[in-house]
């Protein structure tokens, strides 16, 4: 172990310690959570490593409160993060939107199960991927994450505290639970190897004129002031001016809600990941996301076998759409196949940014999707070449 | 005629967000002299300004936050306690006091409520109880005496209210006290001892807020809640907390003082090097 507890090295992990130990590496030295299947070894792992590292884990009332007492760490300056799955994320919405508001940087990892309501507890699901988007009320805009490998928890852990930092935003990791389960090699790097995007500080010689909501640079993301440091902040929920206060102002509000959802489409280049394979003779694009592109992997390489001009595209980011990636492959190929663990959710946004038959491979979640059943599309696709849904 | 003095300093312009004046109270209402007592509180602990942070939730005593000229954090309703946990495990130099009133803290947020004075946080907690929600108009709250007429009682309470000390005794608080809008030098003297109280402390500040609650009350002045309040209130310090509660209609003491002042350990998060 280094002096800051990073475990330098090969392990072997299950994804939900790779995410623990993503965050501990990514700095993060708050956790305040709740008990939930299939998220709790997050949690486990947490109580346990964070006395080593000087890190604070408090297991809270409900998640209504893991959710406040991490905004409140990250106004103190932690990189703070809460673990759930389907019922927490439900009551976590409503912070959510305070972090949105407030441009309090936080992460929250969602193991996904079987839902809606109390759902499947132990059991996979990828039917929280809308909520993630339009869950809390308002407009607004987030990141939002789904790894696909104990890897991944970690990669993607870091990355999605480096852009929630960097840009003053709640940053979702839309895990399932065969990937917060699954038990798989995960490297961990060197610390000088482990990617560090900062907060944006105001100037301590402009603290007299300081406006905590000012966005004066081209990225639109304000400096963020922590409590403690003197500059007297205000932060309210309450639409609000660049001083904080609060505004019942029907401009004010229209420009504070666009810059919020600006700063997060205008960065989007910085943000978006996606990863493909066997595009370049693709006239077919199988797109999937966490557990299920690891089934649609496998069957986009099983048509390939068969002579099948099919490609592979994985949705790293969810949110915001990598809309930039799809127009640029849309005008190459002739159909899609979106295979998902949901009765059709990102399906839905690729339809919106294609001109192509968009055709889907869904199960309501309970279980790995099958191979089989991807590649069953994927034949049909290739020899009718029409927009039959599944 | 009297001639008008202009005045153009105030002695909490220190600590007072002049810009945010005037502010959004009523006439009669008692949230200014709770949060002036809170200022002079600020003002006379020796605790740098820059270190003392205030937290709120909704409703009319949440706006609290948006007046102080100090760190100051608006938060949604019913979550400032855990908000400010968040804040003093993350800063421990912060002197965190949380703001807010009565439905906010026992109703919405009433779990965090007695959760944080279980685990016996290092914070303090101003509560203002009005007995009703002012902001939303004047209805039912989880301190609304029974019998009272609100804007969703009008026929009158068919609920018992919470008792505040008792609550935040049995939850596990280090300090508990109650105080009303007329006894302002109680009221700062212990606010100013929660700063250095370590745990969990808790002072319930009775108010009025003549348009929301009083007026269908018969306490239609927030000068005839305050003469309620001389005439009735009982300083009352070793009392049993089971007789703690208000009924504002009867003509029964309304018992103020120190209920709780004890030295439970309070929470200190888990480092290695304390078990070892």
């Amino acid at each position: 172990m280094t002096s800051t507890g990073v475990l330098v090295g090969k392990h072997f992990y299950q994804g939900d310690e790779a995410c623990a130990e993503g965050a501990i590496a990514a700095g993060c030295r708050f956790f305040g959570g709740y008990p939930i299947t299939p998220s709790t070894e997050i949690a486990e792992r947490l109580a346990r490593r964070f006395p080593e590292v000087g890190g604070v884990f408090i297991q809270m009332e409900d998640e209504m409160g893991s959710m406040a007492a991490i905004l409140g760490a990250s106004a103190a300056g932690a990189r703070a993060m809460t673990a759930t799955s389907g019922p927490g994320f439900s009551l976590m919405m409503e912070n959510i939107g305070l972090a949105v508001m407030m441009e309090l940087p936080c992460v929250v990892v969602n193991v996904q199960r079987g839902s809606p309501s109390t759902g499947l507890p132990t059991l996979p699901g990828q039917s929280d991927v809308m909520q993630a988007r339009w869950g809390t009320h308002g407009d607004f805009a987030l990141a939002a994450f789904s790894p696909w490998s104990p890897q991944e928890m970690f990669d993607l852990t870091v990355h999605a505290f480096n852009v929630a930092d960097r840009y003053r935003v709640p940053v979702l990791l839309m895990a399932d639970e065969v990937v917060g389960h699954m038990v798989e090699r995960v490297v961990v790097p060197p610390e000088d190897q482990i990617p560090k995007w900062e907060r944006k500080r105001p100037d301590p010689k402009r603290k007299d004129s300081f406006k905590p909501f000012l966005a004066e640079d081209p990225d639109l993301v304000p400096p963020l002031a922590h409590a403690g440091e003197g500059y007297r902040v205000h932060f309210t929920g309450l639409t609000h001016d660049e001083q904080g206060y609060p505004e019942m102002d029907a401009e004010i509000h229209h420009r504070l809600v666009t810059r919020l959802v600006e700063k997060i489409s205008h960065n989007a280049e910085k943000i978006v990941r996606t990863e493909d394979h066997f595009m370049e003779d693709a006239r077919i694009v199988v797109i999937a996301y966490g557990s299920t592109a690891r089934s649609a992997r496998r069957a986009v390489k099983d048509a390939r076998r068969e002579g099948v001009p099919v490609g592979f595209l994985r949705l790293v980011s969810l949110w915001p759409f990598p809309i930039k990636q799809f127009r640029e492959i849309a005008d190459q190929v002739d159909a899609f196949i979106v295979a998902e663990m949901n009765l059709g959710q990102m399906a839905l946004e690729v339809e919106r940014h294609v001109r192509r038959p968009v055709t889907g491979v869904y199960h309501a979640g309970g279980a790995m999707m099958p191979p089989d059943r991807i590649l069953e599309a994927i034949r049909e696709v290739a020899n009718r070449g029409d927009t039959h849904r599944r | 005629m009297a001639t008008p003095i202009v005045v153009d300093s105030h002695p909490l312009d220190a600590i007072l967000r002049a810009d945010r004046i005037p502010h959004i109270w009523c006439p009669g209402c008692g949230i200014g002299i709770a949060m002036r007592c809170y200022a002079q509180a600020i003002l006379d602990s020796g605790i740098p300004l820059d270190n003392h942070v205030v937290v709120s939730g909704i409703g009319c005593s949440g706006r609290v936050a948006g007046y102080m000229k100090i760190d100051s954090y608006h938060t949604t309703h019913g979550r400032a306690i855990p908000f400010a946990i968040g804040l003093k495990l993350a800063n421990p130099n912060l002197a965190i006091t949380v703001f807010s009133g009565d439905g906010d803290l026992a109703a919405i947020g009433g779990n965090h409520l007695i959760h944080a004075a279980r685990r016996n946080v290092d914070i303090s907690v101003i509560c203002v109880n009005n007995f009703n929600y002012g902001m939303t108009g004047g209805q039912l709250g989880p301190t609304t005496p029974f019998g009272a007429r609100t804007s969703t009682t009008p026929y009158g309470s068919p609920e018992f209210p919470f008792n505040f000390p008792y609550l935040l005794a049995a939850s596990g608080a280090n300090f508990v006290a109650r105080w009303t809008t007329i006894h302002v030098r109680h009221l700062k003297r212990d606010i100013l001892y929660m700063f250095g109280k370590p745990g969990f402390s808790f002072v319930e500040v009775l108010a009025p807020c003549p348009v929301g609650f009083g007026k269908l009350n018969y306490i239609a002045e927030g000068l005839d809640e305050m003469l309620l309040y001389k005439e009735r209130c009982v300083i009352a310090d070793g009392i049993p907390l089971d007789e703690l509660g208000i009924d504002l209609r009867a003509d029964q003491p309304i018992y103020v003082g120190r209920f709780v002042d004890r030295d439970l350990p309070p929470y200190k998060p888990v480092r290695l090097e304390d078990i070892k």
